[in-house]
Parts: C-alpha cells; sequence; structure tokens
C-alpha cells in the first residue's frame, strides 16, 4: 500500500521469491496478494540480501572460526600443569572473530535494535527515560569499577561512602528509616522485602499461621510469582471498574492468617491509590505488613513519601526512577526500604559509619534477619550511575522530573481521549496513561496490531495487554524525556493510526510490521519446536554433494 | 536542568491543553494531607563538572585492582577486558533498549542472546542454556529450586567447598521456601564424603569446581551417586575462564551447570553487576528458570529470534511461574559474549593457560617462603595458603604496603577457626614484579 504521501509502505516480496507468511504454527494468515505484500515500486532485489545501512548478519558460528582469535595472549613458558588430571580433552566448539570482524559483527546486530536514544520509547510501567552519558563516566572510574568486593574495607573507603550516600537519599526521598541496597533487580527486591515481611512474622511466632498474601488482580506479575515462591498462599484482591484498590475490597479478606498485601502505588493502571494510607491502616491492624511495589515511585519522587502512607517495604527499582540504562533487559537494582518495624530483619553486608570511616557489617546480625541474598553487596555499577542521576537533578531537578512526567503522561491522554478509549473515564493519570482496545472493537485491529503499526512509524509501541484488569491494554508512559514538540508528533502519529483503523485499513496494522529488520516473527514455532542454541547444520549427504 | 527539554511556557500550554489549572490538579489523588509540600532535604541541582568531582573524590579513595599488586579473587577475578568489548556495549541501541518484547525491533539484542546461549552450552558442556541470570549465587538459588521441581523432592546436599556466600544465599532461600539444605563442612583439602550424604530423599547434589578454596573435584563420582539415587548434580564455578583449560561438567555428567560469568567481558564493580551462567540438559528446559531466546522464522520466512516458552515466566503464570525473575543480566552477557567471540576457542585455551601459568608460578615462590604453606594438590589460577598467624591482619598489613594479597577464609567463614588461611589468586594480570611483591611483603611480616 501507499502512505499519503504516495510513498510505499512496504516491502515487496521478490517476484520470483513468494512470501512464506504465516509458516506453520503462525497465528496470522499468509498476507494476501491483494495486502500490503502486493506492488510497491522502487523494491530491489539485492545480492547481499542487505538494504544499503540495514545489514543482515549471520550468527557468530557461521562466521567465526575456532583458531581466529581477536585478543593477543601470550602463550606462557612450557609448564606443567596441575590440574590434578582433569584437563580438557575434547575441543569446545568456540568459534572467534578477529577484531575488526567483532567490531563490525556486533555493531550490525546494534543496528537491528531500538533503544531510547533512537526515539520516543512510551513502554508503560519501564520507564524508558533518558540514559546520561555523565553516568557511564562515573561508573567506570576505577576507583569504582576496578575495585574487589573482598579487597580490605580499608582500600575501598569511597565505595562505601557512596552505598551510604546512596543510602541516605534513598531513604530522604522516601521517607523510610532503612534501605537494603543488596537486590540485583526489582523482582529479587519483592524477594527481600517479603523475605523480611515473613521474618518479622516468624520472629512474632505466627509464621505457621499467617500464610496469605493479598495481590490485587492489577499486579505486577512477579508479585504473585515471589509470595508463592515463598510458600504464602495468593489471594486475588478484586479489580474494580474506576481503576483503584478498594477498602471495602480488602477488608473482608483481612484476617489472622492475613502476612501482608502487595500493592503497587502508583498502580498499574496509572493511578495514584488515594486509599492507600487506609489500607495500610486496615492491614497494620489486623497484624499484616504493607509491601509496596515501587515499580512507579517515579512518578512522585518529591511529590509523596512512600512512608507517610504507612509502607512497610518497597523495592525501588534503580533502572527506572533513577535511569541506570536497561541494557536490552538488565542489569537492573532493586534495593528495598524499610519501615521501623522490618528495619531489623535487613540481611548482611551493610554499611555502617563509624567515626570518619565506614564499616562493612559481613557476619550475620540478629538472629531473626534474613541471611545473605547475594553474594556480594549488590550492584555498584548502577549505584554510582543512580547517584550520579540524584545529584544532577538534585531535588529541585527530581521533584520537577516527576512533575514533567505526570504532565507527559496527561498531555498523551488529553490530546487523544477524543479518539482511543480510556477504561476508567477521562480523570487525570500519573506517569502513564491506560487505554483499553474498546475503540478499536469491528476495525479488525488488535492492540497486538497496532502497536506494530507504530514500529513502521518509527516508535516502540507502548507496554500491550498489562495490566490484564482492561482488555487490550496499552498503557503509554513517555517519561520527562520527553520534549512537547515530540510529544505532539507522537500524539499526531497515533492519532493518524487510530483514524486509518477506523476507516478501515486494516491492512496498514494486520502485517505490521512492514519496515523494521523483520516481519512479524512465529512466536508459536519457536515455543512449540524450541531452537536454543546454534547447532552445526547437518553434513550433505555423500550422494548428494557428488 | 540538562535533562528535561520542557520550558514553563511548555508546560503552561500543555497544562492549558489537559484543562487543569496547575500541576498539583494532576496529583489531586494524593490525599492532601500526604503531600510532600517542600522540595526533599538535599542538595539542588549541579552541572556536569560539580558532579564529576564529587564523584571522583569519592573513586579516588578507593585503590583499584590495577594499581597494585593485586591477587584477590575468591568468586571475582580480575582480568583485562579488551577496549572494544566496553565500547560495544556502550552502543546507544544495546545501552538503551529495553526486554526484547517487541521482537521486531530487537534483533540485535535477540541474536546476541541466542549467541550467549550457545556459548554458554559449548562451554559448560551442556545442551541449553538460558539467556543469564543476575549472578552465580543467585544463579545457584535457582538451580535448587529447579532441581526440587523436576525431583519433586525438597532437599539439597551442599558440598563444603561451595563459596560460603553461595550457600548461604541457598540456605536463605530455601529456609523461606521450607525446603531442607544439608550443608557440609567446610572442605579445605577437597576430602569430604560427599556420598554418604546422599539418600534416596535428596533433590540435588551441589558441587562447586574449582571450589572456593582452589581445588578441582572430579565430578563423574558424584554423579554417578546422585543419579542412582534419583538425584541431580549442581555443578557451581566462580571462575569462567577455568572452563577453558578444565573439563566441563557436562561432560563429567553434571545435570544443571551454573556459575558467574564475571570473569569474561565484566569489570569487577565492587561485587555488580555480573552475570549468572545458567545451564542445563534439554530434557529439563520447561524448568528452568529465565529467559529463554529461541530461533524462529518471520512472516517472509527469514531467520529471526524471539523470547521463548515463556508460559514458565512470572508475567504469564504468575504464582505458578517457575521463578519470579523478570530480568537477565542483559548489557553483561553482551559484554561475555564480545569477549568470548574475540577470544574464541584458541584465546579462551590461551588465556586459561595463562592464568594456570600464573598461579603455578606463584605457588612454587610461595611455598619457599619459610612458614607458608600451600595446601593445594591441584588448583587452576587460586589456592589456598596457611600462614603462622591471622590472615586477616596479614592482608591488612599488606594493604598498608600496597600490595592485596588476597582472601582472608575468616572473612568468609568466620568463627570456624579458620583463621590462618589465605585465599590467593593470579591471573594474566600479574607479572613477575607482582609476585614478586608480595612474595617479599610476606617475608617481611611473617
Amino acid at each position: 500500500m501507499l502512505n499519503r504521501q504516495g510513498r510505499p509502505t512496504s516491502i515487496t516480496p521478490l517476484a520470483d521469491e513468494p512470501a512464506v507468511a504465516g509458516a506453520a504454527g503462525s497465528e496470522r494468515p499468509p498476507a494476501s496478494a491483494a495486502g500490503p505484500a502486493a506492488a510497491a515500486p522502487g523494491t530491489r532485489r539485492t545480492f547481499t540480501g542487505n538494504r544499503a545501512l540495514a545489514q543482515e548478519e549471520p550468527l557468530l558460528f557461521e562466521i567465526g572460526r575456532p583458531e581466529v582469535t581477536g585478543v593477543d595472549i601470550e602463550e606462557p613458558e612450557p609448564f606443567e600443569l596441575r590440574l590434578g588430571g582433569l584437563e580438557r580433552k575434547a575441543p569446545i566448539g568456540l568459534p572467534g572473530l578477529s577484531e575488526p570482524e567483532t567490531m563490525r559483527h556486533f555493531v550490525r546486530l546494534s543496528q537491528a535494535n531500538y533503544g531510547i536514544d533512537t526515539g520516543l520509547f512510551p513502554l508503560g510501567s519501564c520507564t524508558m527515560k533518558h540514559n546520561a552519558r555523565l553516568n557511564e563516566r562515573m561508573a567506570r572510574l576505577p576507583g569504582f569499577a576496578d575495585i574487589h568486593p573482598l579487597q580490605p574495607v580499608s582500600t575501598v573507603q569511597g565505595a562505601l561512602e557512596l552505598m551510604s550516600e546512596l543510602a541516605r537519599y534513598l531513604t530522604t526521598l522516601t521517607g523510610m528509616p532503612a534501605v537494603a541496597l543488596q537486590p540485583k533487580a526489582g523482582a529479587h527486591g519483592e524477594l527481600l522485602g517479603m523475605m523480611a515481611i515473613k521474618a518479622a512474622i516468624a520472629a512474632r511466632g505466627e509464621g505457621e499461621t499467617r500464610t496469605t498474601v493479598l495481590v490485587p488482580d492489577s499486579a505486577h506479575g512477579t508479585n504473585p510469582a515471589t509470595a508463592a515462591l515463598l510458600g504464602f498462599k495468593v489471594k486475588p484482591v478484586p479489580a474494580r471498574e474506576d481503576g483503584w484498590v478498594h477498602l471495602a475490597d480488602v477488608k473482608p479478606l483481612l484476617g489472622p492468617d492475613v502476612a501482608a498485601i502487595m500493592l503497587t502505588n502508583p498502580n498499574t493502571c496509572g493511578l495514584f491509590e488515594p486509599r492507600a494510607a487506609e489500607i495500610a491502616e486496615v492491614i497494620h491492624a489486623a497484624g499484616g505488613y504493607f509491601y509496596c511495589d515501587g515499580a512507579n515511585f517515579n512518578a512522585i519522587v518529591g511529590k509523596a513519601r512512600p512512608g507517610d502512607l504507612g509502607v512497610d517495604a518497597m523495592h525501588i527499582n534503580l533502572h527506572k526512577t533513577f535511569s541506570t540504562p536497561h541494557g536490552g533487559g538488565g542489569p537492573g537494582a532493586g534495593p528495598v526500604v524499610l519501615s521501623e518495624r522490618l528495619a531489623a530483619f535487613a540481611p548482611v553486608p551493610f554499611v555502617r559509619r563509624e567515626g570518619d570511616g565506614f564499616r562493612l557489617v559481613e557476619d550475620a546480625g540478629s538472629p531473626d534477619a534474613v541471611g545473605r541474598i547475594t553474594a556480594f553487596h549488590g550492584q555498584m555499577g548502577m549505584f554510582v550511575r543512580a547517584l550520579a542521576y540524584m545529584l544532577s537533578h538534585g531535588s529541585d531537578g527530581m521533584r520537577q522530573a516527576s512533575e514533567d512526567a505526570v504532565l507527559n503522561a496527561n498531555y498523551v491522554r488529553a490530546c487523544l481521549s477524543d479518539l482511543m478509549s480510556l477504561p476508567f473515564g477521562d480523570k487525570p493519570c500519573m506517569h502513564e496513561v491506560l487505554f483499553d482496545d474498546s475503540w478499536l472493537k469491528e476495525t479488525g485491529v488488535t492492540t497486538l496490531d497496532f502497536a506494530k503499526a507504530m514500529i513502521d512509524e518509527g516508535y516502540h509501541p507502548m507496554t500491550m495487554y498489562f495490566p490484564l484488569v482492561v482488555h487490550g491494554a496499552m498503557l503509554v508512559e513517555p517519561t520527562e524525556s520527553e520534549s512537547k514538540a515530540s510529544l505532539d508528533l507522537f500524539v499526531a502519529t497515533l492519532r493518524d493510526l487510530a483514524m486509518a483503523a477506523r476507516r478501515g485499513e486494516a491492512e496498514r496494522f494486520t502485517g505490521a510490521p512492514y519496515l523494521a529488520p523483520r516481519r512479524r516473527l512465529d512466536e508459536t514455532r519457536a515455543a512449540r519446536q524450541p531452537v536454543l542454541r546454534w547447532t552445526p547444520p547437518a553434513p550433505i549427504p555423500a550422494q548428494q554433494a557428488e | 536542568m540538562r535533562y528535561l527539554p520542557l520550558t514553563p511556557a511548555d508546560r503552561e500550554a500543555m497544562l492549558a491543553r489537559i484543562g487543569v489549572p496547575d500541576i498539583d490538579a494532576l496529583f489531586a489523588d494524593i490525599p492532601a494531607e500526604r503531600r510532600v509540600t517542600a522540595p526533599p532535604d538535599l542538595p539542588r541541582h549541579k552541572g556536569e563538572l560539580e558532579v564529576e568531582r564529587i564523584l571522583s573524590r569519592m573513586a579516588a579513595r578507593n585503590v583499584p585492582a590495577s594499581a597494585v599488586p593485586f591477587f584477590v579473587g575468591a568468586g571475582a577475578y580480575k582480568h583485562h577486558v579488551p577496549a572494544t568489548v566496553d565500547h560495544l556495549i556502550q552502543r546507544s541501541e544495546f545501552l538503551t533498549s529495553y526486554t526484547p518484547y517487541q521482537p521486531e525491533i530487537a534483533q540485535g539484542t535477540l541474536q546476541y542472546l541466542f549467541e550467549f546461549q550457545t556459548q554458554v552450552a559449548a562451554l559448560t558442556g551442556m545442551e541449553v542454556a538460558n539467556a543469564s541470570m543476575y549472578d552465580g549465587s543467585t544463579g545457584t538459588a535457582e538451580a535448587v529450586l529447579m532441581a526440587h521441581r523436576v525431583t519433586r523432592r525438597r532437599k539439597a546436599v551442599l558440598s563444603g567447598g561451595l563459596h560460603p556466600h553461595y550457600a548461604e544465599v541457598v540456605r536463605t532461600v530455601s529456609g523461606m521456601a521450607g525446603d531442607e539444605v544439608v550443608s557440609l563442612p567446610p572442605d579445605v583439602s577437597a576430602t569430604e564424603d560427599i556420598l554418604a550424604a546422599i539418600d534416596s530423599g535428596v533433590s540435588c547434589v551441589v558441587v562447586q569446581s574449582p571450589d572456593v578454596f582452589g581445588n578441582l573435584r572430579d565430578l563423574r563420582p558424584v554423579a554417578e551417586a546422585a543419579h542412582a539415587k534419583g538425584a541431580l548434580l549442581i555443578a557451581v564455578f566462580t571462575e569462567a575462564v577455568s572452563l577453558g583449560l578444565v573439563e566441563s561438567p557436562g561432560v563429567m555428567g553434571a545435570d544443571i551447570v551454573v556459575g558467574e560469568g564475571q570473569s569474561i567481558g565484566n569489570a569487577l564493580s565492587f561485587g555488580g553487576p555480573y552475570v549468572g551462567l545458567f545451564a542445563t540438559r534439554q530434557k529439563y528446559v520447561r524448568q528452568m528458570p529465565g529467559r529463554l531466546c529461541g530461533e524462529t522464522v518471520d512472516a517472509e520466512g527469514r531467520r529471526g529470534f524471539v523470547l521463548t516458552l515463556s508460559t514458565r515466566e512470572q508475567h504469564i503464570r504468575r504464582d505458578k511461574a517457575t521463578s519470579n525473575i523478570c530480568t537477565n543480566s542483559g548489557l553483561c552477557c553482551l559484554a561475555f559474549t564480545i569477549h568470548m567471540t574475540l577470544l574464541g576457542e584458541a584465546g579462551l585455551r590461551r588465556l586459561a593457560r595463562a592464568n594456570h601459568a600464573a598461579a603455578v608460578k606463584l605457588a612454587d615462590l610461595l611455598a619457599a617462603v619459610p612458614g607458608l604453606e600451600v595446601l593445594n594438590g591441584n588448583f587452576f589460577n587460586e589456592f589456598t595458603v596457611r600462614l603462622p598467624k591471622p590472615a586477616a591482619g596479614v592482608v591488612e598489613t599488606l594493604a598498608g604496603r600496597g600490595v592485596l594479597a588476597g582472601v582472608p577464609v575468616s572473612r568468609l567463614l568466620p568463627g570456624r577457626e579458620l583463621d590462618d588461611l589465605l585465599l590467593v589468586a593470579s591471573t594474566e594480570v600479574n607479572r613477575d614484579d607482582d609476585r614478586a611483591a608480595l612474595v617479599q611483603a610476606l617475608r617481611d611480616v611473617l
């Protein structure tokens, strides 16, 4: 098909190579001849399969050779091995590339990726904000990057000072008395927070009876998974049509069996839970704890403090709120702030200020405390980046960042509310705005199709089908990093797409993306016949080779 | 504020478009009495130069490994990482991308994950590997949970050669989940009778090689004994470079191999972020924790990659998931993959030999120091020495002289009367003069 400027929006399959769309198990029917795959002038066959800057890159295993290396290491003088006879006998099967080949291989791979630096990345709940390169530079200072977790404490005083300073920022911003820095990611933080709750309950002698954890239907999947991992029974709190958790729904679930509630605030519908403090009160009165999923803390930094809302434990995703890079899915960092009631259950190691210096407490403190949850002290590389973010923004800048994030999300909401449906009515949201798919009814376009069409327009799609409490969810989080001009173009693009869907131009969506490095990928086939590693191709049988 | 593109005029126009009088109207759901009215009690924003000054001052109070003769190991190792690695992982498209939920515009991440999985499977001698764990220690705890799922038993036996921090993490998670853990006592000389601890209630035996004291262990008899009782062997390593020279755990019969991949491509970084490697047999793949990348085709039949088998995972299965894990260690496994690509088989083998050679040289030099005894019969790049006095004090004294001598065993195992033991690691970064400095310093203080 052609866009409004008369330009093709699809790559046409070559005439002598029929499209094999809809391979076995695919959800999608093959693109029809009348569809987007139909004639598009200007499509050229290339010998390489490359399309100018869009380079096809083979797997390392198809271009590497075991004898090639891109690292010059001096061969040690002959010596007698002291391996107790356990040396390797057979080849490992690891091809190598020279340095220039390595560079090209990975640069080409990178060019098939979309990042925040490429364009607007409105992935709700994931907070894809700008990653400042100052933070990268700071994390690479030899005094941070090149120190060992077990070298003498006297030689890492600056590192302990940094951890202590980070702790001060986190406790000040959250209004909580203590923080455990070790967790390696948000879900790991959840695990520690819930462990602290479990330990506190056990210390009270109620370990056998308090075994239920309340989790709203709108929660991240990690919440119920974490509770279940620790042997808790998960009891859902039903969703309401206004997107909030209601006191009236929580109260009847409370009893001597309830250990905690895990509540996300701001919640996954992009709304602040106005009853959070009251929910905390009733759960406390019933002898339970309030775990807050802090994934969305970025909306309220400098505007509200979890400590004022009765929270007992909350993880903070440093890679969201404090902008340590997401890195294609990690590494994250998930420090957990703890209330007075839970502080004593924090695991080792932790930093303690002593006189002019800092001590690292590594031996188990209280016998009731949670044991060690990771080998060393946490994600130091992320601590440096997060503190660099906090120092750069300052108290004024962090508050402004929250305000801008909320402003940007509401601007998107206001500019699209006439075309796309808001499941909870036209009320203000926090840092992300949630649409459902009722506005797509009878267009033949699904949330997934709509998202894929955004790819052709140069955007990363929003979060799709989450939270589960609304149908066909589209969760848009623009973050504070977007300018008004950027949002205006984004809004205009979404409006254009929305109108196209309503006009019945379904093929613009159902076959999308047309212009990405790959067309829609067959996920069903990947799961039914899992191929999880490269294996050498079978040798060609002799007679065929002749 | 350099990071915030909105101008005051933009903000006003946007508020008007939204139809609210001021920004606080958008925060109306926060009850008035719970709102923060003044900015937090923290300094105001700062320019780059000032932030650099503050953080550089802190960094300068630490002693970097590359600045001194450095022999500290015990689960994290100082290696040279080629400049190419750090350049490539900082490319915007890798650094600022997210979990590849939209595979059509994340083939870069997905293809390197597929390459990573293949490299890890080859290195460990296993059939499949996942797209990484947080680190070796949390990966080990996940391996134990996986073994419980596979065997439907709930008792793990931990070798006394397992890194004490790893053992603690397993005990923490297992204790919370109500599972049983049998921890054998510290086994400095690799002489424990672990076979005797394997009964028909055991789900898995966890053995590290090279173990925390540096000994290499033949896993074959343990695998045999474990399998005879219907248990799995979980093989752990903390030094991935060792796999370039030592027989792979897969060949020796391990069912799950888990370890720390920091050594390849990643900085010491005071303990994190690191990258957990996790591999197993094909038949257990659906019980595996963590992300998996798989090959498929797109609508035009071209090869592509996607995250797969996600029905194991929390975002689909919620409280029935195999793990609560939501991320992997993305950028760290990219660093691993790039460094491993640069090394290739030839480079990895040479790097491993250079490490072993460095440690052999050092062991011989130390054995000649009066009062000092090298305890290991075999080792890769780390071994244990017995000193005539508490190791912690010696290490502190040597640090004062600008030599970072190793890890006192008492730091890992306090109160176990192992105060005179010191773990010493030597890698390719150590030169003859580094070794000489350590030997001289020890001669002086012992």
